[in-house]
C-alpha cells in the first residue's frame, strides 16, 4: 500500500511545488515508484516545475469525473523512470475536487506506486483540505518569518483534526517541518528567525532546512526539479531531506553562515 | 405540517463561551439589614450548552441527538440545556414541547429555558415551565433560505461548529500540541496539556488548567464561574489569562513573570500572576 504524503504550508509562496518535486524526484531516484499529484486547480504550476507543461493531456479533473482513466493522465518523466505526474487542471473550478473523487484516484494510484506526493494550494479552503484529507505523512514547509511560521501551525491544527486518520481514529498524521529559504546570514543579523525559534513554537521534526538559493530559481524556470541539481546547496539540502524521510539520521547542513574565501569572494562565488 | 425526509432537518449543537445565562445583574443590598441573613442574592453567569433547533420533526432530532449523547455521554448528563428556536424555518409547524423537553430528559439533559420563539412557542414553552431567555445573541435566519427551490439532498448533514472540539469528559488530557485555530473545553472539571499551547490557540476548563510546556495561546479557567479556578503553566507567554471571566491580555501581563512558571489565580476579584 503506498504511503501518501502531502506537501501543506497555509501560507503562499513559501515553496510547497518547489517542495513537492524535489522530493518526488528524490523518492524516485531511489527506486521507488513514485506519484506527484498537483490539487492546486486553477492554478497549476507543478508541471511546469516538473518541466512536462507541454505533454499534459488529461488532468486530475477528467480522471475524478470519469472523462479519462489514470493511466491516459499520467505522465511519466523523461529522466526518471519511477517518477509520474499527475497534471491539475487549469480550466476547471476546484469544487470539482471531492472527496470520494480523490479518494477513489488515490486508491487506484496506491495498487501501482510506493509514494504519493500530493502538492496542496496554499489557504486553509476546500483544495487544501482535499490534498491533506488522506494522508498518512505531512510535510509542513515554512519560512523562517511569523506569519508563515502561525500559518504552518493552523495547518498543523488541521491535519490533527480534520483528516481521514483523524475522523477514523486512526494513528494520527506523521509531521515534518520542512524550513525553506532559510538565510544563516539573517538569522545572524536578527531578521530572520532561527532553525531553534520555529522548531520550538511548532515542535515538530526537522526534516530539512533549504538555504536561500539562486538554484531553485533557476531550476524552476528550467523545468527540473532543484534536487537534480547536486552542485547546489539547495539541491543537497533536499537529498538530505530524502534520506531522512526515508529513515536515515543526517546533520544537519548550511545552518552556518559560509565562510567566503578571498577568492570566492572575487568570483562572487 | 410534516416534512418527510426533509434533509435540512437537523440538529446543532454547541457549548457557546459567550451566551450568558444573566439574570439583570442584581446586587446584594438587603444583607446588611438583618443580623443574620439567611441569604445573599448574587447575580452569576453560566455558559450552557445550546440546542439550536434546525427542524421540528421530533423522530429526526431523536435519531441525530441520540447519535451526539453516544458519543459523549458524561457531557449531557445532568446539564442545563437551553433550547434555541431561530433557527426553525418560519412555518415550520408547530413544535411538540412535551415531547422535546421529554426525549432530552431521557438523554440525561435538563431544559431550562428557550430563546429566540415565537409568542405562541413562548406561551407554549412556558406551559412546560421552560425560562424564556433573552434574545439578544439571537440572529434570525434569513428567510430566503427557506423559499429557495429545493436544494440538491446534501450527503452530509451540517456538522456542528467544525473547528471546535467539544470536549466533554470532566477531566481532560491533551498530549498533543494545540494548535492555532484549535480550542479544547474541558467542560466540568480540569484540563492539564503536555505540550506546547501555540498562539491562536484557546484553552477552556471549568475547573483548573495546567500546561506543561509553554503556554502562547489563551487560557481560560473557570468558565463557569468558579472563582477558585486557577491557571498553572510552566512557560507564561500567553495572548490571554482568565479566571473566572477575569482577564489579562498580554500587554498588561507583567514581563518579569513571562516565559517562567506561574500561577494564575483570583484574590478578591484581581487576577493575580504569580511565581512559583
Amino acid at each position: 500500500m503506498a504511503r501518501t504524503i502531502v506537501i501543506t504550508s497555509g501560507k503562499g509562496g513559501v515553496g510547497k511545488t518547489t517542495t513537492s518535486a524535489a522530493l518526488a524526484m528524490g523518492l524516485a531516484q531511489r527506486g521507488h515508484r513514485t506519484v506527484v499529484i498537483d490539487f492546486d486547480v486553477g492554478l497549476r504550476n507543478l508541471d511546469l516545475i516538473m518541466g512536462c507543461e507541454r505533454r499534459v493531456v488529461y488532468d486530475f479533473i477528467n480522471v475524478i469525473n470519469g472523462e479519462s482513466n489514470i493511466n491516459q493522465a499520467l505522465i511519466r518523466d523523461k529522466r526518471c523512470d519511477a517518477l509520474y505526474v499527475l497534471p491539475a487542471s487549469q480550466t476547471r473550478d476546484k469544487d470539482a475536487l471531492t472527496k470520494e473523487g480523490v479518494g477513489k484516484v488515490l486508491e487506484d494510484l496506491g495498487k501501482s506506486f510506493d509514494y504519493i506526493v500530493c502538492d496542496s494550494p496554499a489557504g486553509i479552503e476546500h483544495g487544501a483540505h482535499m490534498a491533506m484529507y488522506y494522508a498518512d505523512d505531512a510535510v509542513v514547509v515554512t519560512n523562517p518569518e511569523v506569519s508563515s511560521v502561525r500559518d504552518s501551525d493552523r495547518m498543523l491544527g488541521i491535519l490533527s483534526s480534520k483528516s481521514r486518520r483523524a475522523e477514523q481514529n486512526q494513528p494520527p498524521i506523521r509531521e515534518y517541518l520542512l524550513l525553506t529559504r532559510y538565510c544563516p546570514e539573517r538569522v545572524a543579523k536578527g531578521e530572520m528567525l532561527s532553525v531553534g525559534d520555529v522548531r520550538e513554537i511548532l515542535s515538530l521534526d526537522l526534516l530539512g532546512v533549504i538555504p536561500e538559493s539562486k538554484a531553485v530559481l533557476t531550476a524552476s524556470n528550467s523545468g527540473v526539479p532543484v534536487i537534480m541539481d547536486q552542485e547546489s546547496d539547495a539541491g543537497q539540502a533536499y537529498s538530505d531531506a530524502v534520506a531522512r524521510y526515508l529513515g536515515e539520521d543526517l546533520p544537519h547542513r548550511f545552518l552556518e553562515i559560509k565562510k567566503k574565501g578571498f577568492f570566492s569572494r572575487m568570483l562572487g562565488g | 405540517m410534516v416534512f418527510p425526509g426533509c434533509p435540512r432537518v437537523a440538529l446543532a449543537l454547541f457549548p457557546e463561551s459567550k451566551e450568558l445565562l444573566d439574570p439583570m445583574a442584581f446586587k446584594s443590598t438587603t444583607a446588611a439589614a438583618s443580623p443574620n441573613p439567611a441569604f445573599e442574592l448574587k447575580a452569576a453567569t453560566f455558559t450552557l450548552p445550546v440546542i439550536r433547533l434546525l427542524g421540528v420533526e421530533m423522530d429526526v432530532v431523536a435519531d441525530q441527538l441520540a447519535v451526539k449523547v453516544d458519543q459523549a455521554p458524561d457531557f449531557f448528563r445532568n446539564t442545563p440545556v437551553v433550547i434555541d428556536l431561530s433557527g426553525l424555518p418560519r412555518g415550520s409547524g408547530q413544535l411538540e414541547f412535551p415531547q422535546l423537553v421529554g426525549l432530552m430528559r431521557g438523554f440525561g439533559m435538563i431544559p431550562v429555558g428557550i430563546r429566540g420563539g415565537t409568542e405562541e412557542q413562548h406561551e407554549a414553552a412556558q406551559a412546560m415551565e421552560l425560562a424564556i431567555l433573552g434574545d439578544a445573541f439571537v440572529r434570525r435566519v434569513p428567510p430566503a433560505r427557506e423559499t429557495a427551490s429545493p436544494a440538491p439532498a446534501r450527503s452530509t448533514p451540517p456538522r456542528p461548529a467544525p473547528e471546535e472540539e467539544a470536549q466533554t469528559a470532566s477531566q481532560r488530557l491533551v498530549t498533543r500540541p494545540v494548535r492555532s485555530g484549535q480550542r479544547v473545553y474541558a467542560a466540568g472539571g480540569d484540563l492539564s496539556v503536555i505540550a506546547p499551547v501555540s498562539n491562536g490557540a484557546e484553552l477552556m476548563a471549568d475547573g483548573n488548567i495546567h500546561v506543561y510546556g509553554p503556554l502562547r495561546g489563551r487560557a481560560m479557567a473557570g468558565m463557569k464561574g468558579d472563582t477558585s479556578a486557577r491557571i498553572f503553566c510552566q512557560d507564561l507567554q500567553a495572548e490571554l489569562i482568565s479566571v473566572a471571566g477575569h482577564y489579562r491580555i498580554s500587554e498588561n501581563i507583567p514581563e518579569d513573570v513571562k516565559g517562567v512558571a506561574v500561577q494564575i489565580f483570583l484574590d478578591q476579584d484581581v487576577l493575580r500572576v504569580e511565581k512559583i
